[in-house]
């Protein structure tokens, strides 16, 4: 359905939009970075100019806030099962008319959610079905019988090997029935060109390959630019539906804000993406922002009103999915990262006061998990926005750190991050996500000759149980590493089908018109169980490892006698053993071909699934049990770390980036007492940390500052803790919203504090 | 627990000692942290044995000198050397225990290397041996957090089983020598919150002159599980943790003594 367009919003101004920006060659060409170094203006001083909530802010967010309890009962607020989702699929919505001053909603009521059936109708269907709701007819039959889906075209080319080793749980969490997710379309070029110019720019690339033979490569890329051009006119219907003619660049920050915001949304309303990340947008705005003030047309409360308003909208991006899929997730994350902060190439620090002013929400609306806030940190980043930043963590939660200073030599300084801690080059670059593989359990098939330990199937190459009373760490390690290649090209296997047809199927058209149609894409594989491998192999090293066969003679449990190091403290003879895990596996993935010549990369992130990993994975020589959590991403196993927070995250540190450069996540949680007595003790020491950290090579922190009493009170007391946020692995959730295992899980983790 | 020694460094056996370097000391653990042992972020080395037996101590596993790892300063030294980058800033070193003025030597040997190396130093005490710290160890310590447990003798012995006047020694010697300190206070209620206590307790500080500020720590039950583990008597037991009123109270007292006690 498509609204008549009612232009009574347009002209706000008459004036030419770029009056007072420096020109460059961003204004001959798309070249958003450009724009931004010659026009941004640096802020170092300190959180004092920023406003609070305005009374229409407050009253707004409230509404919302009211409908947050249903949501949480039932799983979903509402579902549209008529209409599947598309960028011009649902005419204008609207929280509140009359509050609104960023306008437009996924569907034509907040919180209402679309099918987005390309990923694959399963999906569709059994998110419909556990909350209770039907499809219409004539859909389901479309996308039955006439539509094939992303989802069918992977299982046509599945192989018998990936398809064990993902119903084992050797591989998992793969998007071969959901949205891939993981690309961050360049927003902001819609505010600063206006559409018609992106549609020139494509249909420019376009006619470049007209002499081209039409090879198989130049005929996708033909068909996906004119896709990406149908789905930037589809972005102009759906702003003309809400009153908006953004064919023309923003002449205002309200209008930058709001193009900008557009054009996200049509992301959103185009693709259930598995995360759906914004980008690096707060110095971008931050220009529009600066001027209008400096005109005298906006001030700081109003500057802040926008801000707030935005970030309103992107709480409540909301996507179809399954009780299963979110209890994997812990809640119902999108993933909303925006990227915040950092030094440029040139040594300026890229913080504004924008940047300050998107943190500031996190105080005028309460914390809450999304927008996932990224800091880029460095070392040399102004005093003023680092103390600001511990501060908001002392009181949220609810940002995580990023290391500029790995990410800016290997991909510039206009880099963000995708979900939780992949870096691309806004605009220029995209990943084919891969989730990851069950390192330690592929460990215990080296052990087991290939079989399962729980299911006694074989999965892997076939081989003996190993023999003999003792494992000895040079045979573990030697059948590891043969396990670890058949691993590697099963698992590559797997994602260069998944891609395949996700690009033929459920190709991400407006996503990727805000990129360049040259693209650099990598091939995003993962490792989760890290510390749980390192520190079993330590004790085959260093300990006393026997052996405990069953029945079917297979070992299930390992008697470990003796000392060994774990990861975690600092010791290098347990550490050495984790870098060379890391090392050994993106080796391994290099060799094997890829879909589109992706270049391959690695992370060690678990996202939340270190639950349910550890849940399908048996006892391990480390002596943790059968059935107990990993430890998140690349953290040490909880209570393992005996030697501080610096110790801890030292180890974590030396995981070299360039055999991970997809992300090395760590989750730290220090109580407020563990961090110094007074406030401003607790900031600078946070600061401290965060410094140590980056330059001793750490990428990725998520700081919580709890008391483990606080947590505890919440599980026994929700309805006091509606906005509790927690950082758990590259993201945050509710606390209250995860299930009661996971919570246990955060609780018995290592709090780092003092007595 | 764990031990101290880097891969590929020897390990000097105890009683071996020939120069500073190689005094071997009895160790706890060691950690790198923030908040509870001066500024910044800090290398922590906790030694073993202390002579006084604190009814609340969280760290009864440190009281036995024996229970400790026989380490050489020089080890301690090359591991802190290994993070000098990392605590330069604002941080440093700081030695704690169980008591290290029971191992004056050793404790002298690894705050004077970790001078060496430019960092700030911190020597964490009850005082109660202060007597046994020569000049030249308190020389090369820049910060001394001094615990004083309660100004009232029989109380401090009922609580420590030890004397109070040697710590009331070693803080009038470390006026003298115009040592910043940091005096820590541990509210237990019911047993040091008294305020006329308290009060006398403010009025000694206050007059020393030299202390920068003084911590109120309030008792907590974290380390009650503990003594159930080694099988202690805990003499605390029924002792609740110290409320935030009761700790702003004992502050407000430090306070109107003209003490910083933030």
């Amino acid at each position: 359905m498509t609204a008549t367009p009612v232009l009574d919003q347009r002209p706000l101004t008459d004036l030419d939009p770029w009056r007072g920006f420096a020109t460059g060659p961003w204004c001959d060409h798309i070249d958003v970075r450009d724009f931004i170094q010659r026009t941004y203006k640096p802020y170092d001083g300190d959180a004092g100019f920023l406003a609070g909530p305005t009374a229409r802010t407050t009253r707004l967010w409230a509404q919302l806030t009211e409908m947050f309890p249903r949501e949480r009962e039932f799983g979903v607020y509402d579902i549209d099962t008529a209409t599947p989702g598309s960028i011009t699929s649902h005419g204008p919505g609207y929280i509140d008319r009359e509050l609104e001053i960023v306008v437009g909603l996924q569907t034509d009521a907040p919180l209402k959610r679309a099918m987005m059936p390309n990923g694959g109708w399963k999906m569709v269907k059994d998110a419909l079905d556990a909350y209770g709701y039907e499809a219409d007819p004539r859909v389901r039959e479309i996308f039955t019988k006439y539509r094939k889906t992303h989802n069918d075209g992977v299982f046509d080319a599945y192989t018998p090997q990936v398809l064990a080793a993902r119903k084992s749980g050797l591989i998992t969490g793969l998007p071969d029935a959901y949205g891939r997710g993981r690309i961050i379309g360049d927003y902001r070029r819609v505010p600063l060109y206006g559409v018609q110019r992106l549609i020139e720019a494509k249909q420019a690339d376009h006619h470049a390959l007209d002499a081209k033979p039409s090879t198989e490569d130049v005929i996708r890329s033909r068909e996906e630019i004119a896709e990406q051009i149908r789905a930037l006119k589809d972005l102009l219907t759906m702003a003309a539906s809400y009153g908006f003619d953004i064919s023309g660049p923003a002449g205002t920050a309200r209008e930058a804000v709001q193009w900008l915001y557009f054009a996200y949304l049509a992301a959103t309303r185009d693709q259930n993406g598995a995360a759906m990340s914004l980008g690096r947008t707060s110095t971008f705005l931050d220009v529009y922002l600066e001027r209008d003030l400096a005109d005298g047309t906006l001030t700081e409360s109003e500057a802040q009103e926008l801000v707030d308003d935005l970030v309103v909208k992107l709480r409540i991006i909301r996507f179809l999915r399954t009780p299963a899929y979110d209890a994997l997730f812990s809640g119902d994350p999108t993933w909303v990262t925006e990227s915040i902060g950092g030094i440029g190439t040139d040594g300026r620090s890229l913080v504004t006061k924008t940047s300050f002013r998107y943190l500031q929400t996190l105080y005028n609306l309460g914390p809450a998990p999304e927008p996932n806030l990224t800091v880029f940190w460095s070392p040399a980043l102004p005093e003023g926005f680092k103390r600001f930043c511990a501060q908001v963590s002392l009181d949220t939660s609810a940002i995580q750190y990023e290391s500029d200073e790995l990410m800016r030599p290997r991909w510039g300084d206009d880099t963000a991050i995708a979900c939780c801690v992949s870096p691309m080059a806004v605009g220029k670059s995209m990943q084919f996500f891969g989730a990851r593989v069950n390192l330690a359990k592929t460990l215990l098939y080296a052990v087991n000759g290939g079989r399962d330990e729980v299911s006694g199937a074989q999965v892997g190459p076939a081989g003996p149980v190993l023999e003999g009373d003792r494992l000895t760490y040079d045979e573990v390690r030697a059948r590891l590493d043969s396990m670890m290649d058949w691993l590697a090209r099963t698992y590559v296997d797997a994602l260069n089908i998944i891609h395949f047809m996700h690009d033929k199927y459920a190709y991400e058209r407006l996503e990727m018109a805000l990129h360049d149609s040259h693209v650099h894409r990598t091939m995003a594989c993962g490792i989760a169980g890290l510390s749980v491998a390192a520190d079993s192999l330590s004790a085959i090293k260093y300990a006393t490892v026997r052996p405990v066969r069953d029945e079917r003679g297979l070992v299930v449990d390992y008697e470990t006698e003796g000392d060994y190091p774990t990861y975690g403290n600092d010791d290098d003879r347990v550490d050495a053993i984790a870098v060379e895990l890391v090392e050994a596996f993106i080796e391994k993935v290099r060799q094997q071909p890829t879909y589109r010549n992706a270049e391959h990369t690695q992370s060690v992130l678990t996202i939340t699934s270190n639950v349910v990993y550890g849940k399908a994975t048996g006892n391990t020589p480390d002596g943790r049990r059968a059935g107990e959590p990993f430890a998140p991403g690349a953290n040490p196993m909880n209570g393992r770390d005996r030697h501080g927070i610096m110790a801890a995250v030292l180890s974590v540190a030396k995981i070299p980036f360039d055999s991970a450069r997809d992300g090395v996540s760590l989750t730290t949680t220090v109580t407020p007492a563990g961090l110094g007595r007074t406030r401003p003790e607790q900031i600078d020491n946070l600061v401290s940390v965060l410094d140590g950290y980056v330059a001793s090579a750490g990428f990725h922190m998520n700081v919580n500052v709890l008391d483990r009493e606080t947590l505890i009170d919440a599980m026994a007391h929700p309805e006091n803790y509606p906005q509790l946020t927690i950082r758990v692995s590259g993201y945050a959730v509710n606390f209250v919203r995860l299930t009661p295992e996971q919570q246990r899980d955060v609780v018995n983790r290592t709090f780092h504090g003092g007595l | 627990m764990t031990t101290l020694t880097m891969p590929g460094s020897s390990r000097a056996a105890p009683g071996t000692a020939a120069g500073p370097g190689t005094v071997t000391g009895s160790v706890h653990s060691w950690d790198i942290s923030t908040g509870q042992d001066g500024p910044g972020l800090r290398f922590v080395l906790f030694t073993s044995g202390c002579p006084l037996a604190c009814a609340y101590c969280h760290n009864p596993d440190t009281q036995m000198m024996r229970n400790g790892t026989p380490t050489t300063a020089d080890e301690v030294l090359t591991r802190i050397h290994r993070y000098r980058s990392l605590l330069g800033g604002s941080g440093g070193v700081t030695i704690s225990g169980g008591e290290p003025l029971l191992q004056p030597e050793f404790t002298e040997a690894v705050l004077k290397g970790a001078k060496a190396m430019g960092l700030h130093t911190a020597l964490d005490t009850s005082g109660a041996l202060g007597d046994r710290a020569s000049d030249e160890l308190l020389e090369a310590a820049d910060l001394v957090l001094l615990d004083i447990k309660s100004i009232n003798p029989v109380l401090y012995r009922d609580l420590t089983r030890g004397p109070l006047m040697p710590t009331l020694r070693f803080s009038e010697r470390l006026a003298a020598l115009d040592k910043r300190v940091w005096v820590r206070f541990v509210l237990v209620p019911g047993w040091t919150d008294a305020p006329e206590h308290v009060e006398r307790l403010a009025r000694h500080i206050a007059a020393l002159g030299n202390v920068e500020r003084v911590d109120v720590l309030g008792y907590h039950t974290l380390g009650r599980e503990k003594y159930a583990e080694l099988g202690l008597e805990d003499r605390l037991a029924r002792v609740p943790a110290a409320t935030r009123e009761q700790v702003d109270a004992a502050r407000a007292i430090f306070a109107a003594a003209g003490l910083n006690a933030p």
